[in-house]
Formats: structure tokens, C-alpha cells, sequence
């Protein structure tokens, strides 16, 4: 009961649900969103005639800001703390308590905003949107609805057509704003005691709303413009961006249409909490919708949740029901104001303002400006520049390497890359947890371009550096060869072991 | 009288206070101070005078009773008012109604004809006004020297019309709002009350000025002011705006109202008729903007982190329900109904926006008359002197409240600094004020001009029969009631 996605990704989707012969009708979570592995070179296999759909997928994600202290309060921001142990007065709404507003956020929002090409907006408004929930303890949360501090940005991201490094294409998708807001605390419900436990740990942090235009069309672009995105929070600082931490959130927003017709009803797909998962569950989403309307049955503007152990969307159980968030002004904040160096006034404290321009000029490289640096400096690939910098650490580890061997630096991607890697994914190791060192690395490689060793020997001793020990008996092997079996073979374990460990 | 909604025990006084200690603390050492029960006091229920926080000890001192403490004043106790400051009576809390010590008083009982319905002379007691009563009762009964109230449409200034001290409103942004219970955020302020204008300045010298845990409160520090000994009014220029000739205003208190006028005149001062066309639309869109932040700032109160919570426990939603039942009481309830009518997507253009816009056009009548040259404006604090408890309960609340805050509250629109000085005693031998109302962040200008209002008509002092004894002493009080 495979399904089957058509689909070229210039927007265009198919049909894609056929009935196995005989086969049970789908259940709800029993079928595979087999989108995301069917790029391009899939046959349309709808029925013939039918006008293909496509889908529309636009993206609000909240990036928890980096930072000591929460948005309006002075409680620390850790993960992980015992609950309810960085709770100040004000996270947990003791009435009379009022906000102030954490300096480092306001910046962190301001780099994150230019970074993504937005206009700042000099003076942005702070609201009140409302709704009763055990982990917001004001009955409101404070964010920004009608003024928010950056509009209008872009973010260009790159992904791979069929599946092949060697054919990336670049997109751009629009950024409709960045706002600053508070996040809530959480609740653990507990059903066999039938209580609800609250923690406000999280209660007040600072969140980065960003809001992406709904120009994405299927799993695969929604992932790729994520990953940018949480490279560039990560490169600025203004987010650890880590998602198995909650720390960058995705709801995608999904519709499907026809081409020339207005855009579908649209579902909202909540708690996606990996990349992987945001590709499958788009795709997913967007083949249950095709398969809905093309049975003649309707899409409801509804709120859906990923289940990934099901790899599927199931409707939410609206806790709310038909909200209406009651928004106003947040009366005890007034406007945020920012300066730039020419509305800088003269005899202003620099403590007490945010120049915008000074921010701009001390904004790291972007990830696109790293990468082309990577292929001019060092006459790599495009695509190989992607690669180092997909993992964190990858790149100076490369540097490193190129510094210390006489190899070219095309040649070391391709060691790097191909063979440590996926030693390193072996004993699921990242590259800062590498067993090889840079150094290492280096003397392996300068051995093989002077020709001292093979590259299989090399391959060998990144192997077992690498945690693979059942490659040392090769490696005795290879000196009992050298020396004609006249090598004590104990003796040289012995010494290769304690080489390999140095 | 139940001024006093808490009083701290005297243990905590003697820690409090620096009182024997030797070294003054600063300009309030040893000076007894009541705080009204919106504010935090750390170690000390804060109630609101409601269900909903009754037996609630707040971990922290609001800003203001933090710097009176650390000036040395002795926190006497905390008072009485309507619950979470809604009313203009006092009598709405969960505690009962506060009775004005006019009631009394051998003014009020002299010129007092007992009326066919309440013979007996104990239902003859008037209300103090509020929703600060508590705090305007404990100053007029030498209580205490001084009370802290908040001022969100009248509600500092109305008791101490009624209760013949002065109630100084001052500026938005002036002093912090960090830990006063809001009402309405964008209109709240704590309020002053003292026996007299050099008082009210002294404490003012005390709290003004830039809090970090409040956004809102200017940048700049302030400086503490004192009151010139013989004020000159004599280059000012004094407003009376004509739409504060509001119907229902008694004639007695019209006269006075133009017997001031006369004062200033006398005294050199120009006195011109101002228009403030605005005013009119004041109240209803006052209703607007304050239910809808009441609705917004209540819903903090769901039984969770504090405060009482129900026993019902079916689920969050019928508990969050029965907690905001029975925590708070109809008048609450009804402003929290009506704001989140008003917020409601469909309608927030319709009135919340309006209102806001009315807001500013409020506030710009001022900006005008004050930019036409007119430094302070003239008005009654009240259309009336306080009526009887049992005349009061025949109104509900929202009529009251919409009576009694017409003088009021426009200067809470616009921000303004106000200020009700007693001027004089009815018929009935009760107190009637009235209020000045001056420019932003011009306190100074505004109290010196209150203070030789305050010279020229010597408001008589309350002689209160049970003290009548000690007549001498209190005499000495109100003497030295001046401690600036």
C-alpha cells in the first residue's frame, strides 16, 4: 500500500494516493508520506486528465534567543534546570509585577532581522494576546501584533535536485516579519493521576517569531530554508537554534490548489521538532490534502500535529476551541525605539540605546558568505562548501587539516568528507568528538602524498582512530607483509596500539 | 471604622521603622504611614479587599513602600478600599465599607437633621468616597500622617474630598507603578494623601523619580522640591473649564468653585473661562479603555500560582471558572465581562480604538489651554459632599462610579497632575475640595499653587467627638503634621 507523490518541484503536484488492488482503504496513519523520497523522476501516476495540484507552504517558526536572562525579567534561561528553579516574580504574574525589557533580546532580534535582509523597524509596539492555559501564567502573552521590530526580509537557501550534491539550485523564500515575544512555561499532563504539572522555567523566555511567506512548495524546500535559517541563528549567536532542545519550533502552514485558482484552506501542522520530521510531515500533509479533495471531501482550517513515530498528521484536540485572542496594547511597555546613525541623538548614554548601524557592522559572516569564501579560497565545490558547513566545527576542521599537509585542498574535502565522516557517523561521533585529530589527519595525509603509505593504510588508521578496532589486525597484517613475517606480531600490536592511542 | 483592612503586628513595626534606633533613616523617619491595600507589602497580606487575594502575602515591597520604609516611615497598616479599586465609595470590598470619620465628627452631628428613615443615628454615617477611602479615612482621623493611595479616575482625589485631606494625583510616569495591583495600567498612579500641601510635596520628594522595574517612569531623576513659604499667584494665568459645570453638581459646591475663582482674581491672578470640549465623552470612553485593561489584568487570577483557588476540580477550565466566581465580586466580574466584550476582534475597532482616539483628543484639550497660556486649571473634585451609606447603596455600582469620577478622571486620560485641596465645609458640615489640575511633570508649580489656596481658606480641622478630650494633643498633631 506504497503511495506514490508525482511531483517536480516546481510546484507542481499530482495525484499521488492509488489503491493497492483490493487493499484496504487508507487508514489515517497506515500509509507512508512516500513524497519525500520522490523527487523528480517519479511518473505522475494520478488519474489522466486531472489538473495538477500545488501545493503552498509557508512557515512560522520560533527561535529561542540566546541569552542570560528571559525577555522581560532577570531569571536566568537554561534548559534542562530542575522545575520551577528560574521563576522570578514576574514569570509566574505576582500581580503588581511589570515587564522590562532584556537589552540582549532587542538585539539579538535586530542582528537575526538584518541578517535576513528585513527592514528594522525603528519603533515597533509590544501587545497583549490572551488565552487561559495552565503554563501562561498572565492569562496573556506579550508579543509583537502590530508593529513588529523587522519586516520584509528574504532568505535565499539552496537545495539539491534529485537527490544529487552536484545539482543545487538556489531559492529565496520571503520574510514577512520578525517579532519579538515571550514563551511559555510547559505542562506535563499527568492522566493517571489526572493532574496537570506546570513548570515555569521556560515561562517568559525570549522567542524570535519568524514569519516566512507561504512561497515553499513541498517538504524538501520547507527543510532546506530551516536549516539555512538555523545556520544563520547559529552563526549570529542570536539563537542556539538546537531543535531537539524546543529552542527552534516549526508549524508549517499547508494548502493545496490548481493552479490559476485561489489559494486552498489551509492546515497548520504544530510541534515539529526536527528538520527530518518538517520535510515529512509537509509532504505528508500536502498528499493528504490532494487525496481529500480528489475524493470529493473537504479541508478544514485546522490545527495538526506530526506524530513521527506514525510519520503522519493527526488533527489536534483544540484545547481552545475558535479562539479570539482579545489583542491590545501592552500598556506598561512604550514603543520600542531604535536608532540608527543618523537618528543616533548626540548627548544620547550608549547603554540606554540600539544603534542598528552598529549592529550591522559587526555582523558576522553569513553561512552563503562563508561558503564562497570556502570555494575561492580553497578551489572546492560549491557543494563541498555546503557540506563543511552543515556541521558544526566542520569547517575549521578542514582548515586545519589544509594548514598542516602539503595536499591540495581539493583532495583533503574529499578525505574529510567521504572517509572521516563516515567513520565518524559509524560510531556516531561528530566532528568535534573526532578521535582523528586535525593533526592527525594531516600526518596521514602528507604520508600518502609523499607515497610512504597507501591510501587503504591511511583509510585503516583513520578507521581504528575512529573507534573500529577490529582494523587493527589488517593493519598487523600489512607489517607482517612489509617485513616478510619477520615481526613479532604481538609486539607489534602492542606497538601499533600504543601509536594509534597517542 | 474600618480604615484598616491589615494591620501589621508590632513586632514588625519595631523592624520596620527605625523609631528609637538614634540614627534617622531620612526625611519620614518615624513617621506613621498607612498603604493602601493594593500595594505589596513583603510579609504583609495584600488583599485588594478581595476573595480572591484574602490571606495573600506577596513576597516583595512594591517600589513606593519601598522607598517609604527606607526614608524610616513606619508602615501603620494597610487600608480599606473597593475590591481591586474598582468603585468610588469604598463600600465595595470584601472587608464592608469604609465610614467616613466625618461621620463623626461635631461638625456633622451639629448641622446633621435626622431624616424620617434613619432615626436611630447609626445609619447616618456618610461614605468616604473612594476608591482610596481607607487610606483618605486613616489621614482624616489622625491615623496616621500620611497614605498612599492609587489614582486611576478619582480615586485618591474623590475620598479626600470627602474626607477634607488633601489628595495629590501626580503625574503618569512620575512615580513607579512596580507593585501596585494595576487597575488600569495606562491611568494608574499612586496617590498621596496628607493632612496638608507641604505633606503631600515631602512624600512626593520621596517616591518620584526613574524605577528600572518600571518602563513607564521618566528617565530623568527627579529632584525633591519644598514649597515656598508665601506663595505668589499673582503672574498666574487660572483656567475654569466651563464643562466641568456638570449637571448634578450641587450649588453649594458651585458657589465655592466660584468664590475660589474670586481668590485668585483677588490675589492678581488671571482667571479665565477655558473650554475642554472633550470632556463630555470622558466617562464612556473612560468605560471602554478601563474594562478593557481590567479584563486583560485580571486574568492573571485563575487559582494557579495564587490567590484562592476553588475546590471544584473536574478540570482546569471549571476550576479556572469557580476560582473567578467566587474570588471576585459582580462589580469585577461585570468590568472583566464588558473589556473582553469590548477586545473581542469584531468589536476592538469599533470601541477600544475609538476610545483611544477620544483618549487623545481629551488629552490634546489640555495641551491646548495649557499652550494658550493657562498655567493651572480650576475645578470641584466632586458634584457633591459624601452622601449617607444607605444613600449611596442605591445606586449600583457603575452609575456611581461613572457620577463620581466625571471631575475626575479626564486628567487620568491626559496623564495631568491634580490635586484636591479641602476648601470648606458644607451645609451639612461635611468637606468639600477642590481640585487643581496642572501640566505634566509640573508638581512644584501645581502644589505651590494648592498650597496658598490651601492659606486662603483654612479649612476647618475635624473635631471628632470620641477625642474630644484630647483636643489639645490633636491640635498638636495637625501642627506638626507639616514635617517637611
Amino acid at each position: 500500500m506504497a503511495a506514490v507523490a508525482a511531483r517536480g518541484c516546481g510546484g507542481v503536484w499530482r495525484r499521488a494516493w492509488q489503491h493497492g488492488a483490493g487493499g484496504p482503504g487508507p487508514s489515517p496513519c497506515g500509509r507512508r508520506a512516500a513524497a519525500s523520497s520522490a523527487r523528480g523522476g517519479a511518473v505522475p501516476v494520478g488519474k489522466s486528465g486531472l489538473a495538477p495540484w500545488v501545493p503552498v507552504v509557508g512557515l512560522e517558526i520560533h527561535a529561542q534567543i540566546s541569552s542570560n536572562s528571559k525577555l522581560f525579567s532577570g531569571s536566568q534561561v537554561q534548559f534542562a534546570a530542575p522545575p520551577n528553579s528560574l521563576v522570578s516574580f514576574f514569570d509566574a504574574s505576582l500581580p503588581g509585577t511589570l515587564p522590562v525589557l532584556n537589552r540582549r533580546c532587542v538585539e539579538a532580534a535586530v542582528m537575526t532581522g538584518l541578517a535576513l535582509n528585513c527592514s528594522i523597524n525603528k519603533k515597533s509596539l509590544f501587545d497583549r494576546k490572551h488565552y487561559f492555559y495552565a503554563d501562561l501564567p498572565a492569562g496573556y502573552q506579550i508579543t509583537q501584533q502590530r508593529v513588529p521590530i523587522a519586516v520584509n526580509g528574504s532568505l535565499s537557501y539552496s537545495l539539491c535536485i534529485d537527490n544529487k550534491m552536484s545539482q543545487m539550485v538556489t531559492k529565496t523564500v520571503r520574510i514577512k516579519q520578525i517579532q519579538l515575544e515571550q514563551d511559555s512555561g510547559k505542562s506535563l499532563h499527568d492522566d493517571t493521576r489526572s493532574q496537570t504539572l506546570v513548570d515555569l522555567n521556560r515561562a517568559g523566555v525570549g522567542l524570535m517569531e519568524v514569519v516566512m511567506e507561504p512561497d515553499m512548495c513541498c517538504g524538501e524546500e520547507a527543510a532546506a530554508a530551516v536549516r539555512e535559517l538555523q545556520l544563520i541563528l547559529q552563526t549570529l549567536g542570536s539563537s542556539q537554534a538546537v531543535m531537539a532542545e524546543g529552542q527552534l519550533r516549526v508549524d508549517a502552514n499547508v494548502s493545496v490548489h490548481h493552479p490559476g485558482e485561489p489559494y486552498g484552506v489551509r492546515t497548520e501542522v504544530k510541534n515539529i521538532n526536527s528538520i527530518r520530521f518538517l520535510a515529512k510531515a509537509v509532504d505528508y500533509e500536502i498528499q493528504r490534502q490532494i487525496e481529500e479533495l480528489e475524493n470529493g471531501g473537504t479541508i478544514l482550517n485546522e490545527t495538526r500535529a506530526f506524530d513521527s513515530k506514525l510519520g503522519c498528521t493527526v488533527p489536534m484536540r483544540d484545547k481552545e476551541g475558535k479562539q479570539d485572542y482579545r489583542f491590545m496594547p501592552e500598556p506598561n511597555l512604550p514603543p520600542l525605539i531604535l536608532y540608527d546613525a543618523k537618528s543616533l541623538p548626540a548627548n544620547m548614554n550608549h547603554q540606554q540605546v540600539i544603534n542598528i548601524d552598529w549592529i550591522h557592522e559587526r555582523l558576522p559572516d553569513l553561512p552563503s558568505v562563508t561558503r564562497a569564501k570556502l570555494v575561492e579560497r580553497y578551489g572546492i565545490l560549491p557543494e563541498h562548501s555546503f557540506a563543511l558547513l552543515n556541521e558544526d566545527g566542520l569547517t575549521e576542521f578542514f582548515e586545519n587539516v589544509v594548514k598542516q599537509t602539503q595536499m591540495k585542498p581539493k583532495k583533503v574535502i574529499g578525505w574529510i568528507l567521504n572517509v572521516l565522516l563516515s567513520y565518524l557517523k559509524q560510531h556516531s561521533l561528530t566532528v568535534k568528538e573526532s578521535p582523528v585529530s586535525s593533526v592527525l589527519m594531516a600526518d596521514l595525509l602528507n604520508l600518502l602524498e609523499k607515497k610512504e603509505i597507501s591510501s587503504t593504510a591511511a583509510k585503516q588508521v583513520m578507521a581504528i582512530k575512529a573507534g573500529n578496532l577490529k582494523v587493527l589486525n589488517k593493519l598487523i597484517g600489512l607489517v607482517q607483509r612489509e617485513t616478510q613475517g619477520r615481526s613479532n606480531p604481538v609486539l607489534v600490536k602492542q606497538l601499533l596500539e600504543k601509536k594509534l592511542s597517542e | 471604622m474600618k480604615a484598616a483592612a491589615s494591620l501589621a503586628d508590632l513586632d514588625t513595626f519595631a523592624e520596620l521603622g527605625s523609631v528609637g534606633s538614634g540614627q534617622p533613616l531620612g526625611v519620614l523617619d518615624g513617621i506613621p504611614i498607612a498603604v493602601k491595600d493594593n500595594f505589596n507589602t513583603a510579609g504583609i497580606e495584600t488583599t485588594c479587599a478581595s476573595n480572591m487575594l484574602k490571606g495573600y502575602i506577596s513576597p516583595y515591597n512594591a517600589t513606593v513602600v519601598q522607598k517609604l520604609l527606607d526614608q524610616g516611615a513606619v508602615l501603620l497598616g494597610k487600608t480599606n478600599l473597593d475590591e481591586f479599586a474598582m468603585g468610588s465609595g469604598s463600600t465595595d470590598g470584601v472587608f464592608g465599607p469604609v465610614r467616613n470619620p466625618w461621620s463623626y465628627s461635631r461638625q456633622y452631628k451639629e448641622k446633621y437633621v435626622p431624616k424620617s428613615f434613619s432615626e436611630d443615628g447609626e445609619s447616618n454615617w456618610v461614605i468616604t468616597g473612594g476608591s482610596s477611602g481607607g487610606s483618605a479615612a486613616a489621614v482624616s482621623s489622625f491615623t496616621c500622617f500620611a497614605a498612599l493611595g492609587s489614582d486611576t479616575g478619582g480615586s485618591t482625589r474623590n475620598p479626600a474630598a470627602h474626607c477634607g485631606v488633601v489628595g495629590l494625583k501626580p503625574t503618569y510616569g512620575l512615580i513607579s507603578r512596580h507593585g501596585l495591583i494595576p487597575l488600569v495600567n495606562s491611568m494608574d498612579v499612586p496617590g498621596i494623601l496628607t493632612r496638608c500641601v507641604d505633606d503631600a510635596a515631602v512624600v512626593l520628594g520621596s517616591l518620584a523619580g526613574h524605577d528600572p522595574k518600571d518602563s513607564t517612569t521618566i528617565q530623568d531623576n527627579f529632584k525633591p522640591f519644598e514649597l515656598p513659604d508665601l506663595p505668589d499667584v499673582s503672574k498666574l494665568s487660572i483656567g475654569i473649564p466651563k464643562e466641568y459645570q456638570a449637571p448634578g453638581l450641587s450649588s453649594e459646591i458651585l458657589a465655592l468653585w466660584s468664590k475660589a475663582a474670586d481668590l485668585f482674581k483677588h490675589a492678581g491672578a488671571k482667571v479665565t473661562e477655558v473650554s475642554l470640549p472633550h470632556t463630555r465623552y470622558s466617562i464612556v470612553c473612560y468605560h471602554v479603555l478601563c474594562t478593557a485593561e481590567v479584563a486583560s489584568n485580571m486574568a492573571r487570577f485563575d487559582g494557579l500560582e495564587y490567590g484562592h483557588r476553588s475546590d471544584m476540580n473536574k478540570s482546569t477550565e471549571s476550576m479556572y471558572a469557580a476560582t473567578r466566581r467566587e474570588g471576585f465580586n459582580d462589580v469585577v466580574r461585570g468590568r472583566i465581562l464588558s473589556g473582553n466584550y469590548f477586545l473581542l476582534k469584531q468589536n476592538y475597532e469599533n470601541y477600544f480604538i475609538k476610545a483611544q482616539k477620544v483618549r487623545r483628543l481629551i488629552a490634546n484639550d489640555f495641551l491646548k489651554v495649557f499652550r494658550s497660556g493657562v498655567d493651572i486649571l480650576l475645578t470641584p473634585t466632586t458634584l457633591s459632599d459624601a452622601v449617607p451609606y444607605i444613600e449611596f447603596l442605591k445606586e449600583d455600582n457603575r452609575t456611581r462610579s461613572a457620577q463620581d469620577d466625571i471631575l475626575t478622571q479626564a486628567a487620568n486620560m491626559a496623564g495631568l497632575p491634580a490635586i484636591n485641596v479641602p476648601a470648606a465645609l458644607s451645609e451639612r458640615g461635611l468637606p468639600i475640595g477642590l481640585q487643581f489640575i496642572g501640566r505634566s511633570f509640573q508638581e512644584k508649580q501645581l502644589l505651590t499653587v494648592a498650597k496658598w489656596f490651601e492659606k486662603q481658606v483654612k479649612f476647618p480641622m475635624i473635631q471628632l467627638e470620641e477625642v474630644k478630650r484630647h483636643n489639645h494633643d490633636v491640635f498638636q498633631h495637625q501642627r506638626s503634621a507639616s514635617f517637611s
